[in-house]
């Protein structure tokens, strides 16, 4: 054996075979770095079904007010009179914030982890072959993501910047008020600001979806040569339609399209 | 008929040892035929800096054909240097043109302390090893050949991921300083193979968690792929990490487990 240096991360030499910790299932799963990446994909997928049903729920806007409104309505009264008003709602957001967190907590932790492996960085400049932008920016898309989903539920879902949100209408032949989110949409978009925010921050989802969705096959080991190549045209498919999509709004209302 | 590469410029990362503070240092290389190696122009380097009483450049090296996994080095911020599917002792200068300037720095990991310059310990792989990078084989008479049949696409695969010559350039290019394709190429040679398959879950298991004790996480940048002097393919990393679900998800009882 070569001459024996010891790191700061414990002694490299000795045997690698240590006493088994007993841990509940999850929490032994979720405290290796591959486990993270399983939560990773796993609220990741959650958190892209949301994504894409938010958009195509959203296209309602091109049919009218009447359309998106009573579509909110329907979201609002899920399952009702199963379940009370709202309730399963709250529980599918509930659920979303759940996922958000998983999704924060294991980029987080997996980035401790990330430094302590390489706290000396190169000295000179790397050279990258292969990681590509989206890949070498996940964690700067990420937060600005973040951040925008701060400010688009302030805005339009609890409407502390947004005077519109909250107010009701009564559409002919309907028996009682729903929300006017019809509105307070075009409200949001006519403030240019806005609108840019929102068009960026959706190009930047894009970018994270590309690395993201293409990674989710790799982390959960879903690897087979029938179909390795359609990995990142879905990737690639599901960022586009989600970017476009998204992006549409806003430059309809700015462009008048719909007002 | 070989020519010669002129005035090549070196910024050599020198370091004393494990704790000490590095620092570039500057050579010139006024002339070197263009059919030597890497560590040909580093050994001439080395004798001119003996002979004028300096102290030579430390860096691993053994068998110089690619083969064993000792060398090492960045080069201009590649792992093994510019060129694709080769360790840095089948880097020839025919890569270079007259006048450049090469920067060599060490790996650099917490799991790969330097030694010394350019050298450093990766024991840390060892530690990988030992956790689950065997098979249990019977002792007694050597068995007939061929005892047990192995499909051919099989064999390729598991030689695929066996050419693995463990010399950590997948560390060294990785941003996040994983070693997942290192562990995944060990983990996928022997999981593939019939004789591997008695501790297939305990072995990805206890690789994967040693793994963890020493290095980063993989975010699939690919970077290690394409610095691997054998080429070897990320889809090594799906599999481990498929095998490492179902360690953890199956029916222990069914998987055997220890």
């Amino acid at each position: 054996m070569a001459q024996v240096v010891a790191s700061h991360r414990g002694p490299v030499t000795g045997t690698a075979n240590k006493a088994k910790k007993r841990r509940p299932f999850l929490l032994d799963l979720y405290s290796t770095a591959v486990g993270k990446k399983y939560a990773m994909g796993i609220s990741g997928i959650a958190m892209m079904g949301f994504v894409l049903f938010h958009m195509i729920g959203n296209l309602k806007m091109y049919a009218g007010a009447a359309d998106l409104d009573h579509y909110a309505h329907f979201l609002q009264t899920l399952l009702y009179p199963l379940a009370p008003k709202g309730v399963v709602l709250w529980i599918l957001r509930g659920g979303l914030v759940a996922m958000l967190f998983l999704h924060l907590h294991a980029a987080w932790s997996l980035t401790m982890l990330n430094r302590k492996a390489r706290p000396v960085k190169y000295q000179s400049a790397r050279d990258y072959q292969i990681a590509n932008f989206a890949s070498r920016t996940m964690r700067l898309s990420g937060l600005v993501i973040l951040a925008f989903l701060v400010w688009h539920l302030l805005d339009l879902t609890f409407g502390v910047v947004n005077s519109e949100v909250g107010n009701k209408v009564l559409y002919p032949g309907d028996t009682e008020e729903v929300k006017a989110v019809y509105v307070s949409v075009i409200a949001s978009f006519e403030r240019v600001p806005v609108a840019l925010f929102y068009i960026v921050a959706n190009i930047l989802l894009g970018i994270h979806l590309f690395h993201g969705a293409w990674s989710i096959f790799q982390s959960f080991g879903w690897n087979n040569p029938r179909f390795n190549k359609w990995r990142r045209a879905f990737a690639t498919g599901f960022a586009a339609v989600v970017v476009v999509g998204n992006v549409s709004f806003p430059i309809a209302v700015m462009a008048g399209v719909i007002s | 008929m070989s020519n010669t590469i002129k005035n090549i410029t070196l910024k050599i990362w020198r370091q004393d040892g494990p704790a000490a503070k590095g620092h570039f240092e500057t050579h010139k290389i006024d002339e070197i035929t263009d059919e030597a190696s890497f560590l040909e122009m580093l050994d001439i380097l080395n004798d001119r800096l003996v002979t004028d009483g300096k102290e030579a450049v430390v860096f691993d090296h053994d068998c110089r054909e690619g083969i064993c996994g000792t060398c090492s080095l960045m080069i201009d911020g590649q792992a093994h240097g510019p060129q694709r599917g080769t360790a840095t002792c089948q880097l020839h200068m025919r890569k270079f043109n007259d006048g450049d300037s090469i920067t060599i720095e060490p790996w650099r990991a917490s799991a790969f302390p330097i030694i010394k310059d350019l050298m450093v310990d990766r024991s840390a792989f060892d530690r990988i090893i030992e956790s689950g990078g065997y098979i249990t084989a019977e002792t007694g008479g050597a068995p007939d050949a061929n005892l047990i049949p192995i499909p051919k696409p099989i064999a390729d695969a598991a030689m695929d991921s066996a050419e693995c010559i463990g010399c950590g350039a997948c560390v060294a290019a990785c941003p996040n300083g994983a070693a997942n394709l290192f562990t995944a190429a060990k983990v996928a040679h022997l999981n593939r193979l019939p004789q591997g398959q008695a501790e297939r879950y305990s072995r990805v298991e206890s690789m994967v968690e040693t793994m963890d004790d020493y290095f980063g996480s993989c975010t699939n940048h690919g970077e290690c792929e394409a610095a691997c002097p054998k080429e070897i393919s990320i889809d090594v990393i799906a599999l481990m990490h498929k095998d490492y679900r179902k360690a953890k998800f199956s029916n222990r009882k069914d998987l055997a487990r220890s």
